[in-house]
């Protein structure tokens, strides 16, 4: 049976420790290499500033695309936000454990349906819904938010509950001990006590909606405009990514990965803030 | 001032009625796929070729390459994520190491698919020279779900109790050997459940699977011949408007598949609590 | 012991892999990549090959046409498929067979009154000059423009013939023929156009200049939104790869692509 000593397995493991940095590492090498030098060839200016993308002309500006994500996933907030809070709140408050045991998963299934069956049912349901009763073009960044809202309300959902979970018994027992409703419980004690972990679902919801794609280009429009208007149609940079990498070559492929970098570096600020403020949630508690 | 119950009425109210929203919202995309695609799913749309591009016939091959790359994603992150978790909870302190090894990891968690489908593309397919090919697309998936095994196994580690270990190396077991025979065997349902979630994902997947494993509709022959997963099927089938319904049939099988590994993920869950708590 | 198993069986699945990998080597593999257009043909044409050369493998890649341009200079596919009306500067050096030809229909949907458009009528819609239908004898409603992503082969094609096009900021973009196709399907608004070989009665086809798409007006020369599909090799075609393009090109593959819609070249 002795056929790896301790030692030797002992090593073994430490390399395979670092599988996930190396992994990390050469992701962000080999995107780096292929999107960095194109964007101090066209200037940062010129990359990130304009919005006018006409890559066989030769213009490369993606501003319209940066606007079109923070549009989509502040609309995918605004939708899942209160959906994903009032349902933790009330599996975690007010049903019985074996209720939430049962409703929880789920919930959670919304997180393991394919992208692309959310996409569709967008196109085909929602988007026309939109486009009949509100007006646009139905693919829009309204149809988007809705879509996107639902993918990312069983994260905040899971992570609040948790969250509201690991409050300890004592702030809920002061609470009631001076007289509150167990509403006015929740809200002015728990909630409190939970907020940097209800914080960090949020913002790891907020990095789904923006690394988003397949549904995203399914039922945003993909125009390339500044929109004025949550029924415009929009380009959010994972759907520019996407879209033209198939018949990309040369400069404009570089532009490509350029913009992968962009979404890279958003995703970064968030998963640092979310970092922050789970941790902070540690310390409290 | 309005009486404090009554608030709590409108609130408890108001939060039940989002509850049942969600539960609504889950129950129509469901319902809707189902209702359209189940009766044009039999045995032989699940065991036939595809024909005239997946207007007619089955999809056969796309469920072969849809088992195909998870199964072989799942290979190969599975060894590397377990490691990283039994070597961060077992063979070492927390120190700076564990703090980087773990922030590399929710770094890569963090990462959005289409980033993993570029890197795919230009590592595997183009530089390393392995073309859309299961080889290229399942090392891809294999990156991006390595970080979930490695939480979900360091957790169902943490959970085994101190007191097993203690028994095992009192019988003069080596660490390894208490690994190995105490400690993995214990915390065996939750691996398999971040296992199974991983497997969920990447059956799911399409932006990665299209850049490195390509759209190809026939029964591979090899790890280096393209493939099509039943996600990439049911896409092109629904966005070039083929045949919608051989697209929600697909949708169907698809769908069952993601609850069949979601109910099984859930019951080896409530096997490991009641186990922990047991 | 249970890790033994699963060690095992990864080692068992290793070498099934590669054992399944030397058989694939017996075969005689082609591989084709490039237009999302030409795609169905080819898929179909290879299935037919394959069905009458059970001894050769043939693996059909979509991409788009630059796509396919890249793979065959690089070696990735043994041909390339290219829908363009104008091949890029890195083609110059590729052989290229002209395999079939492809008639671009604009379309709108069928609640839509209007019939027929002018080239200028349609370069105005796609500059934004004209946004309304009311301006073409239509309802009053504004236009839903539909196009294709940068780089596409049938949007290249498409504004190298009716030219001077800086496509409209507001136009919905979509990613192939098929998606415009159900875009213009779902919105009474919309215009967009596609590939000729893939209409159907969701969508309404409109004549441009008074005359319709269709085979007769396409070979007369009549029809202007037309454009050839290539088939490119890197140096002279070798006998697998050879034997495949003379089988596109035969009396048989050619009714194939006509068969289901195409124009055949010759």
């Amino acid at each position: 049976m002795k056929i790896f000593g301790e030692n030797s397995i002992k090593n073994l493991l430490i390399v395979i420790a670092f599988s996930a940095l190396t992994a990390l590492f050469l992701i962000l090498a080999f995107i780096l290499l292929e999107g960095l030098p194109f964007i101090f060839n066209i200037g940062i200016k010129n990359f990130l500033l304009s919005s006018d993308w006409q890559p066989m002309a030769g213009k490369y500006g993606i501003f319209a695309m940066i606007v079109g994500s923070l549009w989509v996933t502040l609309g995918a907030i605004i939708v899942g936000v209160p959906l994903g809070l009032a349902g933790a709140i009330f599996l975690a408050e007010f049903l019985p454990r074996w209720m939430m045991r049962i409703i929880k998963p789920a919930i959670e299934l919304l997180a393991g349906i394919p992208s692309v069956v959310y996409g569709f049912i967008g196109v085909m349901v929602l988007a026309p819904l939109i486009r009949d009763y509100i007006g646009g073009p139905g693919l829009s960044i309204m149809a988007a938010s809705i879509i996107l809202g639902i993918m990312i309300l069983p994260t905040i959902l899971s992570i609040s509950i948790d969250s509201i979970k690991a409050v300890p018994q004592s702030y809920r027992e002061g609470a009631f001990s001076l007289g509150a409703t167990h509403w006015q419980t929740i809200h002015m004690a728990t909630l409190p006590a939970a907020k940097s972990g209800i914080i960090a679902g949020i913002i790891l919801g907020l990095g789904r909606a923006i690394g988003e794609t397949m549904a995203v280009i399914m039922v945003a429009g993909n125009a390339v405009i500044l929109p004025g208007s949550p029924l415009d149609s929009v380009r959010t940079l994972t759907a520019n990514i996407a879209l033209e990498m198939g018949y990309a070559t040369g400069m404009h492929r570089q532009a490509l990965f350029a913009t992968g970098v962009v979404l890279l570096l958003i995703i970064m600020v968030l998963n640092y803030a979310a970092t922050i403020s789970i941790r902070n949630m540690n310390r409290k508690v | 001032m309005i009486n404090p119950r009554f608030t709590q009425v409108i609130a408890v109210l108001l939060l039940a009625l989002a509850t049942l929203f969600t539960l609504a919202i889950l129950v129509f995309i469901i319902g809707f796929i189902l209702s359209k695609g189940l009766a044009h799913v039999d045995i032989d749309f699940i065991l036939s070729n595809p024909e005239d591009m997946g207007r007619a016939g089955g999809i056969y091959p796309t469920i072969i390459g849809t088992l195909i790359l998870s199964t072989l994603s799942i290979l190969i992150a599975a060894p590397f994520g377990i490691g990283t978790a039994v070597f961060l909870t077992e063979y070492t302190r927390e120190s700076r190491v564990t703090r980087i090894i773990r922030f590399g990891a929710d770094c890569l968690a963090g990462i959005p698919s289409i980033i993993f489908g570029l890197f795919g593309f230009i590592f595997f397919v183009t530089t390393l020279g392995m073309s859309w090919s299961i080889l290229s697309g399942s090392l891809t998936l294999a990156f991006m779900i390595l970080p979930t095994i490695i939480r979900t196994s360091e957790e169902a580690i943490k959970s085994v109790p101190y007191a097993y270990r203690d028994v095992s190396f009192s019988l003069g077991a080596t660490l390894w050997q208490t690994v190995r025979k105490v400690v993995l065997p214990n915390a065996l349902p939750g691996i398999l459940t971040g296992i199974m979630l991983s497997l969920g994902r990447s059956i799911g997947e399409t932006a990665v699977v299209i850049f490195t494993a390509g759209s190809s509709l026939r029964t591979p022959q090899s790890l280096f011949d393209s493939i099509r997963t039943m996600s990439v099927h049911f896409y092109i089938l629904a966005r070039e408007g083929l045949s919608n319904e051989k697209a929600y049939a697909t949708a169907t099988v698809l769908i069952i598949s993601i609850l069949a590994i979601n109910l099984i993920s859930y019951w080896l869950m409530i096997r490991f609590i009641s186990k922990r708590s047991g | 012991m249970k890790l033994k198993i699963v060690i095992k069986v990864i080692i068992f699945a290793i070498i099934a892999g590669f054992s399944l990998q030397a058989c694939g080597k017996n075969k005689l593999s082609i591989t084709v990549a490039g237009s999302t257009a030409f795609q169905p043909f080819a898929e179909k044409l290879a299935g037919l090959y394959m069905a009458e050369k059970p001894n050769t493998h043939i693996t059909i890649q979509g991409g788009g046409s630059a796509v396919g341009i890249q793979s065959v200079l690089s070696g990735a596919a043994n041909i390339g498929m290219a829908d363009l009306v104008q091949l890029p500067p890195e083609a110059k050096d590729l052989n290229s067979y002209i395999v079939a030809r492809d008639g671009i229909v604009m379309i709108v949907n069928p609640k839509n009154s209007v019939k027929n458009l002018e080239v200028s009528q349609i370069r105005d819609i796609y500059n934004g000059k004209i946004k309304n239908w009311k301006e073409l004898g239509g309802n009053d409603h504004k236009i839903n423009v539909v196009s294709r992503e940068a780089g596409s082969g049938t949007r290249s094609s498409y504004e190298a013939i009716i030219q001077n096009i800086t496509l409209v900021k507001e136009a919905i973009i979509q990613d192939s023929n098929g998606t415009v196709r159900e875009t213009v399907a779902n919105d009474a608004n919309a215009i967009g156009y596609i590939s000729h070989g893939i209409i159907n009665d969701k969508i309404k086809a409109l004549t441009i200049n008074g005359v319709s798409c269709t085979t007769e007006e396409i070979v007369n020369k009549k029809y202007m939104l037309v454009r050839p599909i290539f088939l490119l090799t890197k140096g002279a075609p070798q006998d697998r790869v050879k034997a495949f393009i003379d089988y596109v090109l035969s009396k048989n593959g050619q009714d194939i692509i006509k068969a289901n819609g195409l124009i055949p070249a010759i």
